[in-house]
């Protein structure tokens, strides 16, 4: 998504001739797609609540309406990162916060019902299109308990583990007495020098 | 030819390009035998670090044989020569090559002005990773243009298999300079976080350099189980409290020493409600990184002790428990691969029979099937570890 703009690439560099296949799916488009009508629905919720509220005739409910956005943009911008798949199924609960906020708007002496109504049909539309997505973009992680190779055979010491262990085990105490002799010299010095009487 | 081509966000193709040709003196082309996918690789995949180009050619760990060589060259390479190729350019001439810190040599860097801003100082080109390294196309592709040709290759000799050698290029000597930064001692208690490829390379190293214990974390059991084949004692991280093991380990003490094999991409789960915050701040772009691992580190590790960190971090960490840090008196030592610092030796210990690095492959299929393995490698289907691709 970023890109530093003066960033060009150099000339005599390799270039693409003929592209190959990509392994982007369908449900990738279809959670791009979502992730930006998330943050733009989001948007307008949390800078023009009003408008919503007016064409809902749901006025004085601006506080939860700001709110609302704040989450679609939340849910926008997780289903456009790596982490779509989690985006797209808080979409899916906010589709229910959605259809619950609407409901409680549908009392019978709202002169906005219709357009409630039609707000209804919409979420439910959506909501289908984000249960889709979020069902075709499950991660293929393995589950947990999924049966693996082990490699309990993968040491990389063709000489065995434990001839390497002790090759450093003598190289240690190898240089251990090099600077013990080394130490002793220096101290028989200064003890020549300074502490024999 | 064919390359794996990064097209945007979890969307590489394998596409046909142009073939590369020798742009400067210094350059050779090589013919790519054997290439592999990287945990870095993933970040990008992800686009979890800024400066990638649709089109952009990934890959930085291959090898193969020298094709062609510019008049440059002058010698050091020849047609013919099997080449590992490090995953970090460099010049052999600056300042910082000299000193044998060649993941920030000052002079390979070819869009050297984006790093200067971003980290404040340039850092090597590397191939495949960004246009803050240079934007230089990678080797998961046919063929490869090595700039600096004459410094940066590994020759190897015929013989040995690719699987073996084709570590050299990235993960081994990763996961060998983590150990080696660790300063480790024939008492020491190494925990390490990962058990990915270079999480793997890392506890051989740490075995080979001479640790006491080496303690490994993860939560997957395949590569907990490979963890322990390697001569560790494993944590599951998704069963047990990492801390109270450590601890329970260590006799309270903490490990001496801790390595970071995670990087920015820690696993995010409910029990670990740092990870939820990471996560949403990194969507929302308040937080690039999520440095749970960091976090345990430091407040495990034994006061005194090091944190070596080869995982890759790409921004900014929030909540670094800097008053444990300092108090604990630590130390951190980081940073990209100087591949060839340690390549001779490597190398030799991978010839005297003392190494077998290909133990960590678990998939090698051809290069075409690279756009499905990527998935493959992220999700941890089918039990995989380490992917290889042959062109
Ligand atoms: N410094 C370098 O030069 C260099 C070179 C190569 C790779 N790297 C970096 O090293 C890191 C690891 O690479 P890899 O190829 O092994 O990748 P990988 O993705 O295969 O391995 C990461 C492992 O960490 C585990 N993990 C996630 N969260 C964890 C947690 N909280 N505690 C313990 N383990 C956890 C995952 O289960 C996984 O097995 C990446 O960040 C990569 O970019 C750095
Ligand atoms: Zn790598
Ligand atoms: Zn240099």
């Amino acid at each position: 998504m970023f890109h530093f703009s003066n960033i060009v690439r150099t000339k005599g560099d390799p270039e693409i001739v003929k592209g190959g296949p990509s392994l982007k799916q369908p449900a990738d488009q279809l959670a791009r797609a979502l992730g930006w009508f998330s943050i733009g629905l989001g948007v307008v919720e949390l800078f023009a609540p009003r408008r919503v509220t007016e064409t809902l005739g749901m006025e004085g409910r601006e506080t939860m309406v700001r709110a609302f956005g704040v989450r679609e943009i939340m849910s926008g911008i997780m289903s456009l990162s790596v982490d779509k798949n989690a985006g797209l199924w808080t979409r899916v609960g906010g589709d229910g916060l959605d259809a619950a906020a609407l409901l409680s708007g549908l009392t019978s002496d709202n002169p906005k019902k219709g357009n409630i109504a039609l707000a209804l049909l919409m979420v439910g539309g959506i909501a289908v299109l984000d249960y889709r997505a979020a069902q075709d973009t499950k991660p293929r992680r393995p589950p947990r308990d999924a049966r693996r190779k082990l490699y309990p055979n993968r040491s990389g010491f063709p000489k065995g583990i434990e001839s390497v262990r002790t090759a450093a085990r003598q190289i240690a105490a190898h240089a251990k007495t090099h600077l013990k002799t080394h130490a002793e010299t220096n101290e028989v010095k200064q003890g020549d020098e300074r502490r024999v009487p | 030819m064919k390359a794996l081509v990064w097209h945007g966000k979890e969307d590489i193709r394998c596409d046909t390009v142009t073939d590369p040709e020798i742009q400067d003196p210094r350059d050779a082309i090589i013919k790519v035998t054997s290439c592999a996918i990287c945990g870095s690789d993933l970040h990008l995949f992800h686009n979890f670090i800024p400066g990638m180009l649709p089109g952009d050619i990934m890959g930085h760990e291959t090898m193969g044989e020298v094709v062609e060589v510019g008049s440059g060259v002058n010698g050091k390479l020849k047609k013919g020569d099997r080449v590992v190729v490090p995953f970090t350019i460099i010049c052999g001439e600056c300042e910082q090559c000299k000193r044998g810190n060649f993941s920030v040599c000052e002079t390979t860097n070819r869009k050297r002005h984006l790093a200067d801003k971003v980290f404040g100082h340039t850092t090597a080109g590397l191939f495949g990773y960004t246009h803050l390294t240079g934007g230089y196309p990678g080797g998961q592709a046919e063929y490869l243009r090595v700039p600096f040709a004459d410094a940066t290759h590994i020759k190897v000799p015929a013989g040995i298999p690719d699987e073996q050698l084709l570590f050299l290029s990235d993960i081994f000597p990763t996961g060998w300079q983590a150990a080696a930064q660790c300063d480790i001692e024939p008492t020491d208690t190494v925990a390490i976080w990962g058990c990915g490829p270079v999480g793997q390379m890392a506890i051989r190293s740490a075995i080979l350099l001479g640790a006491n214990r080496v303690i490994a974390i993860d939560c997957l059991p395949e590569r907990l189980s490979m963890a322990e084949a390697g001569g560790a004692t494993t944590i599951n991280f998704e069963t047990e409290s990492v801390v109270e093991r450590l601890q329970e380990l260590t006799d309270g003490r903490g490990p001496e020493k801790c390595i970071d094999c995670v990087g920015m991409e820690a696993h995010v789960m409910p029990s670990l409600p740092d990870t939820l915050l990471d996560r949403a701040k990194q969507m929302v772009m308040a937080e690039s990184d999520r440095p749970h691992v960091l976090r345990e580190m430091i407040y495990v590790c034994r006061p005194g002790g090091i944190i070596s960190v080869p995982g890759v971090y790409s921004g900014l960490s929030d909540m670094l428990p800097m008053g444990a840090f300092m108090n604990k008196g630590l130390t951190m030592r980081t940073g990209q691969t100087h591949v060839n610092r340690w390549t001779d030796d490597l190398l030799r210990r991978i010839e005297e029979g003392e190494i077998d690095p290909s133990f960590v492959i678990t998939h090698t299929v051809p290069l075409a099937q690279g756009p499905e393995m990527y998935q493959v490698f992220r999700d941890k289907r089918e039990s995989c570890v380490k992917v290889v691709l042959k062109p």
